[in-house]
């Protein structure tokens, strides 16, 4: 299957910094791909470079597909907007009709349990409730690739873990292409298919994992030997990059 | 939070709580009030010799002859209402002025730093000098006194919208980017409606400045129809000192209510998400 996004020594330089080191990397349909590394070594940057917002100084980009979901680092609600408003905002920037738009957001939300909570405003969900929010709002489109970038860092353990699994049955459902950025080993190794670790800056990406479990996962793989094998080995190449 | 909650909180604000809630707010600034009443009694009575009380007059002499004499009345009613009239047009175009330079400034940086230090030049003016000028330049009419009001009201209108304007989330305007939106999309749908809150804080602040500029614009042209600064000059001149009490509270009034009003439009307007404008009662939930 062709890919839906394809770096090819990619590169990226800040004035004098180099962010990255040439990147080689491919994503397709299907494919969940987890990459971890330290902090400040350019995980970001990649997701940028995918989604377009900047252009890489040598190398290219190439993506079989315009219509990218970017999830952030914090939820980045509108907060004058209701749950249900946040969530079709990128369908009245597509040109979506008002009851098409209407209509995915009903799907959506019911996807990630809130339409109980769709006349909400922001300012009265729990984190959880609101990166739910985000995502739905990513997926009104459904597009082809999604862009993570450590969406899930401010939450706590258990909100946590609760939304690795609905994003893993998400996942499973509609088995899209998925860049996902995170701190977390964890939670690296029960999202993805294949998992990339990048060295500390200029970034480099130094190993690579592929993780056998079959979609859709149960959260209790995470309590099997052979996670904590896998989880190990990862967070040793992850030390050894730092 | 549910629905449910909600319905039962408001219900639990309904009958002896929301009363004690309103005299919560209401008794200490009337509190306040009787302090400064005695206080003032205090200072007439036993601080000025009786030949030197016309300096301070006992406030039932200010409601006496300010307020229950009906021409003196009648007099700072006009002026009140000519006064209030120039303070709210001024306003109005100084927030149509001011938004509209925001809104400019904050579509490129090179338009922003030009404007920028005529903006802060608004604010640093003495409007005083400026004042003789205007007349000279628009008469002594209804022109010269919103003009007035303009030029002191434009500044917080300014500098708040363009605040609010430019402060949306960086992320939030990536996401436009990603989805191709134009300038005018992204102003509509992210700049402005992010801007609002201050833009009414901008508001409130300027409402109390304009009634300070249609005042202090009256007093020196001092000509046409009496306004509030007008009857200030005529009183003190006078040594009116009842009338004089009578004109300042009604002008102190002005101000305030001028202030109450944005105050409500910007807790009914952006107050259900904006933590700043959240209605206390809301605040903890």
């Amino acid at each position: 299957m062709d890919p839906v996004i394809a770096f090819t020594e990619v590169t990226k330089s800040f004035g004098s910094i180099d962010a990255l080191d040439p990147i080689r990397l491919t994503i397709r349909k299907g494919e969940f791909v987890s990459l971890v590394g330290p902090s400040g070594c350019g995980k970001s940057t990649v997701l940028r470079l995918g989604s377009g917002l900047i252009e890489p100084t040598t190398g290219t980009v190439s993506r079989s597909s315009d219509n990218v979901g970017y999830i952030f680092q914090e939820p980045t609600l509108m907060p004058w907007r209701t749950v249900e408003q946040n969530v079709t905002f990128l369908g009245e920037l597509d040109g979506l009709s008002r009851r098409e738009a209407r209509a995915r957001a009903d799907e959506v939300l019911s996807l990630v349990g809130l339409q109980e909570f769709r006349n909400h405003y922001p300012l009265a969900l729990s984190g959880g409730m609101k990166m739910r929010t985000s995502i739905a709002r990513s997926m009104l489109l459904d597009p082809d690739l999604f862009l993570f970038d450590e969406p899930f860092g401010a939450l706590d353990q258990i909100s946590r873990a609760r939304l690795n699994a609905e994003l893993c049955a998400l996942f499973s459902e509609r088995r899209f292409a998925a860049l996902f950025v995170t701190h977390s080993v964890d939670e690296a190794v029960f999202l993805a298919s294949r998992l990339l670790v990048m060295s500390k800056r200029p970034g480099r990406l130094v190993a690579e994992f592929e993780i056998p479990y079959e979609f859709p996962r149960q959260p209790e793989i995470r309590y099997e030997p052979e996670f904590a094998v896998l989880a190990g080995q990862v967070a040793a190449a992850l030390a050894e990059a730092s | 939070m549910s629905n449910r909650t909600e319905e039962t909180t408001n219900a639990s604000r309904d009958g002896p709580a929301r009363i004690r809630e309103l005299l919560g707010v209401a008794i200490p600034p009337a509190l306040v009030a009787l302090a400064i009443i005695l206080l003032w009694y205090g200072i007439t009575f036993f601080v000025l010799e009786p030949d030197r009380r016309f300096l301070l007059p006992p406030p039932h002499d200010v409601i006496q002859e300010g307020i229950l004499d009906g021409a003196v009345l009648a007099e700072i009613m006009g002026g009140l209402y000519r006064t209030a009239m120039v303070a709210g047009l001024g306003l109005v175009i100084g927030f149509a002025l001011g938004f509209s330079m925001a809104l400019v400034m904050s579509q490129a940086k090179w338009i922003e730093r030009s404007l920028y230090p005529w903006a802060v030049v608004c604010q640093t003016v003495p409007i005083l000098a400026l004042v003789p000028l205007l007349g000279f330049w628009f008469g002594f009419g209804l022109m010269s006194r919103v003009t007035v009001c303009v030029i002191i009201a434009l500044f917080p209108i300014i500098i708040n919208s363009l605040t609010g304007l430019q402060g949306a989330d960086p992320r939030l305007h990536d996401l436009l980017t990603l989805h191709n939106a134009g300038r005018w999309t992204r102003a509509l749908k992210l700049q402005i409606p992010a801007a609002r809150p201050l833009i009414f804080t901008g508001l409130r602040t300027s409402a109390g400045l304009s009634v300070i500029g249609a005042i202090v614009g009256d007093f020196f042209f001092g000509r046409g129809q009496p306004g509030l600064g007008i009857l200030l000059d005529r009183y003190s001149r006078r040594l009116r000192s009842e009338e004089l009490l009578a004109a300042v509270i009604a002008a102190c009034l002005l101000g305030v209510v001028a202030f109450w009003i944005f105050g409500v439009i910007g807790r009914r307007a952006v107050g259900h998400w904006d933590p700043s404008w959240a209605d206390e009662r809301n605040k903890d939930t």
